[in-house]
């Protein structure tokens, strides 16, 4: 037996955060089955405490206990830091949103939360794993828990649909990844990715170089399909729309976070020798992605759709920056990251609290007037718009301004350029609802919309100082992305 | 001995070999020296066993699914602690506490389904809330689910 073998206290600190999370996901199912129906007003609140508390153990563990755990399965980084405190900041505002949610839908349930705190421990498993068998893992612990979430109002038909065709579709997608890392492992004979990176770029290792790049392209798939990248984003519409709407948040912005974190980390510490292969895919991958996403969502008439829409052709901008294949990239795709989930987390706020008891407001043309009768929501609304489209002093400006930027240093001209034309079409759909909310003349949904519960006020205003302080000072977030952006070749 | 790895794998080819041939031998074996009889009880699902009720398309209870689940569950639980007690005198405390954190986990599962009523198949469990109403018929068949 390996003297290293045996975990050390280093190791149990530097996950503690997940350790917390299972802790506490696992008491919410005990409570769920011995208190059934007496206790369900703490669940949430216990999620939340969980989930800050997870927080600060990360936040402790990423200022000063960085290193590898458990003998470098996990890696406690900067990079993993970051993307550990993005999916645990969503994944609070998305259990203050649900509150709300479900209470109004009268369905409140610990198994919700213990869900969410599931879906997040295998996040932050991506966030940190330097292995591939552990990227398999915490994928899977993220995706099952949220195939449920998508589902979880039993009775609606539309959250059955979206549950049932994201399991089926996403298990498909894992299998792809799945038959890349045993090819991987075939020929590398580790799994480790640091190690791979360093047999890959050995070419007295490797005889067949042509089969590395079919793993790459087999792992692309399954990265490709969670981040909804084109050619492999039918699901997202579909998902987004069916699933309960503070789900849809939880959805678009922290796992959707967690799957960039393992993409960028596998083809940059694993594959970075192979970047002048893979990078055309992305190329083609980031275009495609940017024009189906914009372009479908020029016509869609649902809010949760379009939003859908809206988060593909935003992780087409992120391809972007993973293109461009350097350091400033990566900073720039983490500063997307963080700044997208606070404009989609004050987005779906609203769409949670607007659309009502068994969802039935999400057309934009429900929002019509809402500026006469609720002017704070829609003001906020506009911020949250305005920042997807890229407009300056949002943080959604400089956002797109550094993904573009590390593109143009890495010479990807043309990609610069259809991307900027992108964003223009972009802004249609987002304006849009804008001038609905305030050159329309209030309709019966826009009267009698509720005035904002506690927990979505709180998401909404959270969300919408962040972008407007990120807008006037990025440099806050990006001195830590860029510290952030450091990963091993 | 064995040199290369095709020939490691030859005894795991005569295996499926075996297992392909006796398949075919003892269905293909029956067919050609069997009697044909053909009568309507002869053709029916269950030659010997109980007449076919109704047709094959009935809803049923969705708790055979859960136990269908349960079980499965409960079984990995069981493969897992095979292989952990073979090497459990070589990892010592390590593997029993691993084992530990492990087996809390399922219980937990077992405590929380037991929580919720899936393992009472009584007629009090069936008409609470959360559960499948079922009609009191042989056949148990789910009238709605809600």
């Amino acid at each position: 037996m390996p003297a290293n073998f045996i975990p050390t206290t280093a190791d149990y600190l530097r996950t503690l955060p997940e350790i917390i999370l299972i802790v506490a996901g696992t008491l919410l199912m005990l409570l769920e089955g011995l208190a059934g129906e007496r206790n369900r007003k703490g669940t949430g609140p216990i999620a939340l405490v969980a989930i800050l508390a997870a927080f600060g153990a990360a936040f402790l563990a990423g200022l000063d206990n960085r290193g590898p755990a458990f003998q470098n399965f996990l890696i406690i980084d900067d990079f993993a830091t970051f993307f550990r405190l993005l999916v645990l900041v969503v994944g609070a505002f998305s259990v203050l949103c649900s509150m709300s949610y479900f209470e109004r839908e009268n369905n409140d349930t610990g198994e919700y939360y213990a869900l969410i705190l599931f879906s997040l421990v295998g996040q932050c498993l991506l966030a940190s794993s330097n292995e591939l068998i552990m990227v398999f893992i915490g994928l899977e612990i993220s995706s099952i828990a949220t195939y449920i979430l998508c589902g979880f109002q039993r009775d609606d038909r539309r959250n059955n649909e979206s549950a049932i065709k994201y399991f089926l579709l996403g298990s498909f997608a894992t299998t792809f990844l799945l038959y890349g890392v045993a090819w991987i492992y075939g020929m590398t004979g580790t799994t480790k990715l640091d190690e791979i990176g360093k047999l890959v770029a050995d070419p007295r290792a490797i005889d067949t170089p042509w089969m590395v790049a079919a793993c790459c392209a087999l792992m692309f798939v399954g990265f490709a399909f969670k981040v909804s990248a084109a050619p492999l984003q039918s699901w997202t519409p579909d998902v987004y729309q069916g699933a309960p709407a503070p789900v849809t948040m939880f959805m678009s912005a922290g796992p959707k976070a967690a799957a960039f974190a393992v993409f960028l980390r596998v083809f940059t510490t694993g594959f970075s020798t192979l970047g002048e292969s893979w990078m055309p895919v992305v190329w083609i991958s980031a275009l495609l992605t940017m024009i189906v996403g914009n372009f479908a969502a020029l016509t869609q008439s649902n809010i949760k759709r379009l939003l859908a829409y809206s988060s593909i052709a935003h992780a087409g901008y992120v391809l972007v920056a993973i293109a461009a294949r350097s350091e400033i990239g990566t900073a720039a795709a983490l500063f997307y990251l963080a700044s997208y989930a606070f404009m989609n987390l004050g987005a779906f706020a609203i769409v949670t609290q607007f659309s009502r008891a068994k969802e039935r407001y999400v057309l934009v043309e429900d929002l019509a007037g809402l500026s006469q009768r609720q002017p704070v929501t829609a003001a906020l609304f506009t911020v949250f718009l305005l920042s997807l489209i890229g407009v300056p002093l949002t943080s959604g400006f400089f956002g797109k301004f550094y993904i573009f930027k590390a593109a143009i240093d890495s010479k990807l001209f043309w990609l610069t350029v259809l991307g900027l034309l992108n964003s223009a079409v972009a802004a249609y759909y987002y304006l849009r609802i804008i001038v609905v909310m305030y050159f329309h003349e209030p309709g019966q949904s826009a009267d009698t919309a509720p005035a904002p519960a506690p927990g979505i006020s709180i998401t909404m205003w959270a969300s919408a100082v962040m972008i407007v302080v990120l807008g006037v000072y990025p440099g806050l977030l990006l001195r830590f992305a860029t510290i952030s952006s450091f990963l091993p070749k | 001995m064995p040199s290369s790895p095709l020939e490691l794998y030859f005894p795991l080819l005569v295996q499926a070999l075996l297992g392909i041939g006796l398949a075919i031998g003892l269905v293909g074996g029956s067919f050609l020296l069997g009697q044909k009889v053909r009568s309507k009880t002869k053709e029916s699902p269950y030659e010997c066993g109980m007449a076919p009720i109704g047709s094959a398309g009935e809803r049923f209870s969705v708790k055979f699914y859960l136990v269908a689940m349960l079980f499965i569950l409960f079984e990995i639980e069981a493969v897992f602690l095979f292989p952990w007690v073979v090497v459990f005198r070589e990892l010592k405390m390590v593997a029993f506490v691993e084992m530990f954190v492990f087996v809390i986990l399922i219980f937990t599962g077992f405590i929380y389904i037991w929580g919720k009523g899936v393992l009472d198949w009584s007629k009090s469990a069936l008409t609470q809330p959360g559960s499948a109403p079922v009609a009191p018929s042989p056949n148990a068949r789910v009238l709605s689910h809600h």
